[in-house]
């Protein structure tokens, strides 16, 4: 119990560290510690394999590629512009859909079972975590992934695919290609080629 | 002591808050992605709380895709993110309003 409320302590102030930092490496940071801590939710959860899931794809991963796209675009240049301060001007219609928001979520919590409770009696047919057998387990997840849920992780596959392609084309084109062909002959800079879209009136 | 799921939740809508606020606030597009992985981190954390709640393993399958999503998505938007900083030395996200054809 106390353990959960410095954990979402934790999680918030490194949400707001994020979201508030002017350099993206601080973010980065902060959202660095974000994940851990969501991961250490995952298992308390009965997440184990999310969990890991977290650690490695996203802390891994998916923070190395930010800070090797802040690192590229960063070299060279000055601090990104910031611009005017633009809180004061949405601040009221913010505040008011938070309200909104929160008024429903606790509506909604409160009446009665959306949610059932986490018992002492729902945990023993959970299972106790790193067991087998139990609720959430790699054995438990994986069984569910490869069997009733095969589609949509066969689309999981499709959709990465199209995003390195997507990637490949957007980003990896650009850049002028020094070396020689196998023909022998240099290939065309990005300028002399073709465009995608023509250049309409 | 277990912690009750409603806990949980409202921990996630905070946390969603903070990374809309980042999204319309930020001008730099790279936190403003970041603010978009906090977006989708705490929808996870909603599915896994429901699911862990219902005894359901289908929340953390869902999880695990839209992880897959967010992975994609993160890769896409700095490739934009390159690929407008080499045309136009710029990053900021109310300076690229032109569309030319």
């Amino acid at each position: 119990m106390i353990a959960f409320y410095i954990l979402a302590a934790v999680l918030i102030a490194s949400a707001v560290f994020t979201v508030t930092q002017r350099s993206p490496v601080y973010s980065v940071v902060g959202l660095l510690v974000n994940f851990i801590t969501l991961a250490i939710f995952y298992f308390s959860l009965n997440a184990e394999f999310l969990g890991v899931i977290q650690l490695v794809v996203y802390s891994g991963a998916i923070l190395m590629l930010f800070v090797f796209v802040i690192a590229l675009l960063s070299s060279g240049i000055g601090p990104f512009s910031e611009g005017p301060n633009r809180l004061p001007l949405i601040l009221a219609p913010a505040l008011l859909s938070v309200l909104v928001a929160f008024g429903f979520l606790i509506f909604g919590l409160g009446r009665g079972p959306l949610v059932p409770a986490l018992s002492a009696a729902g945990n023993a047919s959970v299972g106790a975590v790193g067991t087998a057998k139990a609720f959430g387990s790699v054995a438990n997840f994986g069984t569910a992934l490869f069997t009733t849920q095969l589609l949509p992780f066969e689309v999981t596959a499709f959709v990465l695919m199209v995003a390195v392609v997507g990637v490949v084309t957007i980003a990896g084109d650009a850049s002028p290609a020094p070396t020689l062909g196998h023909h022998g002959r240099r290939r065309k800079r990005a300028k002399e080629r073709e465009p995608i879209v023509k250049a309409g009136r | 002591m277990q912690v009750d799921v409603s806990s949980y939740i409202a921990l996630s809508a905070v946390m969603f808050f903070i990374g809309v606020a980042g999204v319309v606030l930020r001008r730099n597009p790279l936190i403003a992605l970041m603010a978009i992985e906090l977006m989708l981190n705490a929808a996870n954390l909603a599915l896994v709380a429901f699911a862990r709640a219902w005894v359901n393993i289908a929340g953390q399958v869902f999880v695990f895709l839209v992880v897959t999503v967010a992975a994609a998505e993160a890769a896409i938007g700095l490739a934009i993110v390159v690929a407008v900083f080499r045309r136009a030395k710029n990053v900021d996200v109310d300076e690229v309003a032109r569309l030319r054809g």
